[in-house]
């Protein structure tokens, strides 16, 4: 069981493990606003992307609820807010609606918040601590990454009262695939809403590129003396090499999504081919354009912001599990090889999501080598990761039970991608339930539950106290059971062929006997999204109220474990000297004494305590 | 413990799994129609095998690692393996690249014009529009033109094809993108906007099948659907004339009471209509 022993204070000399003496006992303290709102701290801009992405978590959250709902309960009244959204219908969400509905789920857990949970939140709170740096490079750029968010949100949120009645959100799905996204006229949805959608995924691009830029300068310029590259925690890493995937993958999002708009506003033809009647207008257009053009600009981004989506939980997993098993990371330099591999092939990727769109099948055939070849280095990992896990002294807590879900997730989640990859299985499973099953797998089952390990495992270095192990342990239990009760039948779903975004499978023949299958999920869902008011519950009640941690509750060896918890502005009382690499976890050198050596102690230090 | 319990449950995946193989076979005890689709079946089967024995060990050997060192005093001080890696490496490796090039053959012969199985006829061009499929026949005994003809005949969601042989259809989009897809023959295709692509299948056993859009298309995406009805080529090709005499009745003439009398009532069974 895991062990919450008193911090090691003694090992960090001159620490003042209650103040924030030494290096910026100088700084003014600013007022309130500039501290917790307007902050340019990298530690409170991680701490509000995090409490931000939370809340969306759980309106992303509401958005599945409601799809589920009508899956199960297809034309039934919603319960709750049914009546109060859809008075015309009693209560019944609407097809169109519908489309809406998973459009925004998808739009609102991608872009609003895996992506910025990970970078903007843990990314923000790690990387200078980790590094032993007193900050980010551009701490002004890094508050406008946070601050750009909010228009992003407004945006999204605004695109519902757009078109002046509540009922018309965007409704081309997250992927906004022209024509459907490019002809104002075309659905209920596509008008105003979606441009101001496409405003909306415009700003969260620059929020992110904000990030990125920055992430890369601090880990580039700004690591401690002795932190060498190979001497990175894997979070740093999978960071790093984040932020050079959304560097250059996402301009090109950017770019489409401007394209789009010009599309749309000014009526240029990028994505609308020559001859098409749009809808109210006379004459075909001249344009040339192709819709295909539109999918491989938008996947070359959303296919590297799939591993944009993972790789930092991926490296904060790794540290994860070196430290709760008291191991040495199983092969680090391997999984910084792998973890590259991951992302070099992410980019020549991008062409699986379009085996069946009609693109010369040629390229259907090089994009599947490439695509099945990427497994390769997500295996590495996962064997690298039950290495590490192997012959270690586990301690069986909230945040190893949740890594160790992770892994086990990341296993399913990447072998079904496996059939996706294979492009004649593929054209049976495109667009069913199978992909579905699949990426909430990858999504949900590994970033999510990696997110849930790190929340639990930084969060004494966030507030200074420790969350609650038996709310912990209870919020996974009931999460992981009903994870699997939701998105295990999926790909039963999938084999049986029923397609995604239908609002009614039903009526077609072939899916009438799913409709069971789909209620025991509906309510598995149900029972998940209950179960995350536990975390909520635990957070706030173990920040106001929970035992005080000290400063390295873990045991750990990162350099983030010297600073203070929470850690001052600045981060340390003084700038740390790094002599070793982050997993020397059970070194024989201090052994029998303690099963810990931390990066930043001196090698004299346990040479005396070893004596 | 109950954390212990519930972890357990993380091979119990192990104990799922075979659930949906069972269930495979059971919803789709039904093996594809198509010849390529049950050449798709065995590819998915070939996938599931291999996949299944890496997910089994997987799982267990990550509960092993959990579990097998239970209430062990210290930690192993072990930073990795190289031979073990290159082993782990190089055997996914040449199992991925199997995986991979196994595949080729059937996609070649679903999307490679040169590949396409001898004899495929061009029966029908299917346009697909917001919420339903047009159908341009030819008239009988006409090849399939580019272009409409005025002798053509249409139809709407209702696609008539001999059994028996492979045939071709030349998907269209008329406004947004749609995907024609059958999944008893575990077929799909995107329709394009602006191109024209061909889509061959080919139907062992007569009877109706469903014929789905699987790309959002807009709010009625669910209800595009259609049937794709395969009888053998002489009843097929007797369906077509009635069909053709049908449509190109003007209501007036009786000299033919037979022929009409034999038709089957197609427009009572319009199912175009459906909600």
């Amino acid at each position: 069981m895991a062990t919450l022993s008193p911090p090691a204070t003694d090992a960090f000399p001159g620490g003042d493990p209650h103040g924030a003496s030494g290096a910026h006992a100088g700084h003014k303290r600013p007022g309130f606003l500039r501290r917790y709102v307007f902050s340019t701290d990298h530690k409170v801009i991680g701490m509000q992307f995090l409490l931000t992405t939370l809340l969306m978590l759980f309106v992303g959250g509401a958005f599945a609820l409601a799809i589920r709902w009508q899956l199960a309960y297809p034309w039934e009244p919603l319960p709750i807010l049914g009546n109060a959204l859809f008075p015309t219908t009693g209560g019944r969400i609407t097809p169109e609606f519908y489309t809406m509905l998973f459009t925004m789920h998808g739009t609102v857990m991608v872009f609003l918040v895996i992506i910025p949970i990970l970078a903007g939140a843990f990314g923000n709170f790690l990387i200078p601590l980790q590094i032993g740096a007193e900050d980010m490079a551009f701490p002004k750029l890094n508050m406008a990454s946070y601050w750009i968010y909010w228009p992003a949100v407004f945006c999204f949120g605004y695109s519902y009262y757009a078109a002046g009645n509540f009922a018309a959100g965007p409704s081309s799905g997250w992927t906004a695939y022209p024509l459907l996204s490019a002809l104002p006229d075309a659905n209920p949805g596509t008008g105003p809403a979606q441009s101001w959608w496409l405003y909306g995924l415009t700003l969260v691009g620059v929020s992110s590129m904000m990030g990125s830029v920055n992430y890369l300068t601090t880990i580039i310029n700004m690591r401690a003396p002795g932190m060498t590259l190979f001497r990175m925690p894997m979070s740093i890493w999978g960071m790093f090499i984040t932020a050079i995937l959304q560097a250059f993958a996402l301009p090109v999002l950017t770019a489409a999504s401007l394209m789009l708009i010009a599309d749309r506003e000014l009526g240029t033809c990028f994505f609308i081919p020559t001859g098409q009647l749009l809808p109210g207008e006379d004459a075909a257009t001249i344009g040339g354009g192709q819709p295909l053009l539109w999918q491989h600009l938008f996947w070359f981004y959303s296919h590297p912001a799939v591993y944009i989506m993972l790789l930092p939980a991926m490296g904060m997993v790794s540290d994860m599990l070196a430290c709760h098993c008291r191991k040495p990371l199983f092969g680090y330099k391997p999984m910084i090889y792998s973890m590259t591999a991951i992302a070099g092939l992410g980019f020549v990727v991008w062409g699986h999501h379009m085996f069946t769109s009609g693109m010369n099948p040629a390229l259907g055939m090089t994009f599947m080598v490439s695509t099945v070849l990427i497994a390769l280095p997500s295996g590495i990992k996962v064997f690298n990761w039950i290495g590490t896990i192997w012959g270690g002294k586990v301690r069986f807590n909230t945040v190893l039970l949740n890594c160790a879900a992770f892994v086990s997730m990341f296993i399913t989640g990447g072998l079904s991608g496996i059939f996706m990859a294979a492009v004649p299985v593929d054209v049976y499973f495109h667009d069913t339930y199978f992909i579905v099953a699949h990426f909430h797998y990858i999504l949900f089952g590994a970033t999510l539950f990696g997110v849930f390990a790190a929340i639990h495992h930084w969060f004494p270095k966030m507030t200074g106290r420790s969350m609650s192990e038996g709310l912990g342990q209870l919020h996974f239990g009931i999460t992981f059971l009903a994870f699997h009760g939701v998105f295990f039948p999926m790909h039963m779903l999938g084999m049986a062929g029923m397609p995604r975004r239908y609002a009614d499978p039903y009526v077609h023949p072939p899916f009438e006997n799913l409709l069971a299958l789909n209620e025991f999920m509906t309510w598995c869902a149900i029972v998940m999204g209950a179960a995350q008011l536990l975390l909520v519950a635990n957070f706030f009640g173990s920040w106001a109220f929970g035992k005080k941690a000290g400063r390295n509750p873990w045991l750990a060896n990162g350099l983030e474990w010297s600073a203070p918890s929470p850690p001052p502005h600045g981060n340390f009382d003084l700038p740390p000297v790094c002599y070793r690499g982050p997993y020397e976890y059970s070194s024989p050198v201090v052994m029998p004494d303690r099963d810990y050596l931390p990066q930043d102690e001196p090698p004299e230090m346990h040479a005396v305590r070893g004596a | 413990m109950a954390a212990v319990a519930v972890l357990a449950a993380s091979p119990g995946l192990g104990w799922w799994f075979p659930q949906s193989y069972v269930d495979e076979a059971g919803a789709g005890s039904l093996e594809s129609v198509n010849p390529l689709g049950r050449e798709i079946d065995h590819l998915f089967y070939v996938i599931l095998v291999i996949c299944g024995v890496v997910f089994v060990l997987t799982q267990i050997g990550l509960a092993w690692a959990l579990f097998g060192a239970a209430g062990r005093s210290r930690a192993r001080y072990l930073h990795g393996n190289h031979v073990l890696e290159v082993v782990w490496t190089l055997i996914p490796a040449a199992a991925l690249f199997f995986i991979a090039f196994y595949q080729m053959g059937a996609w070649a012969k679903f999307r490679v014009e040169s590949y396409y199985p001898e004899g495929v006829t061009p029966v029908a061009e299917v346009t697909a529009r917001m919420y339903e499929w047009r159908i341009r026949y030819p008239a009988p005994g006409k090849p399939l033109m580019d272009t409409p003809q005025p002798d053509d005949l249409y139809a709407v969601n209702e696609l008539l094809i001999p059994a028996g042989q492979p045939v071709l259809i030349q998907l269209r989009s008329e406004d947004v993108q749609h995907s024609f897809s059958l999944p008893q023959f575990r077929i799909k295709q995107d329709a394009l906007p602006g191109q024209r692509i061909p889509v061959w299948f080919q139907a062992d056993v007569p009877g109706e099948y469903v014929l789905l859009c699987q790309e959002l298309c807009g709010w009625g995406h669910y209800k595009m659907g259609g049937v794709v009805k395969a009888a053998p080529p002489e009843e097929h090709a007797a369906a077509m004339a009635a069909f053709a005499a049908e449509r190109r009745s003007d209501g007036v003439t009786v000299e033919n009471d037979e022929v009409t009398a034999a038709l089957p009532d197609t427009d009572s069974t319009e199912p175009g209509e459906r909600n």
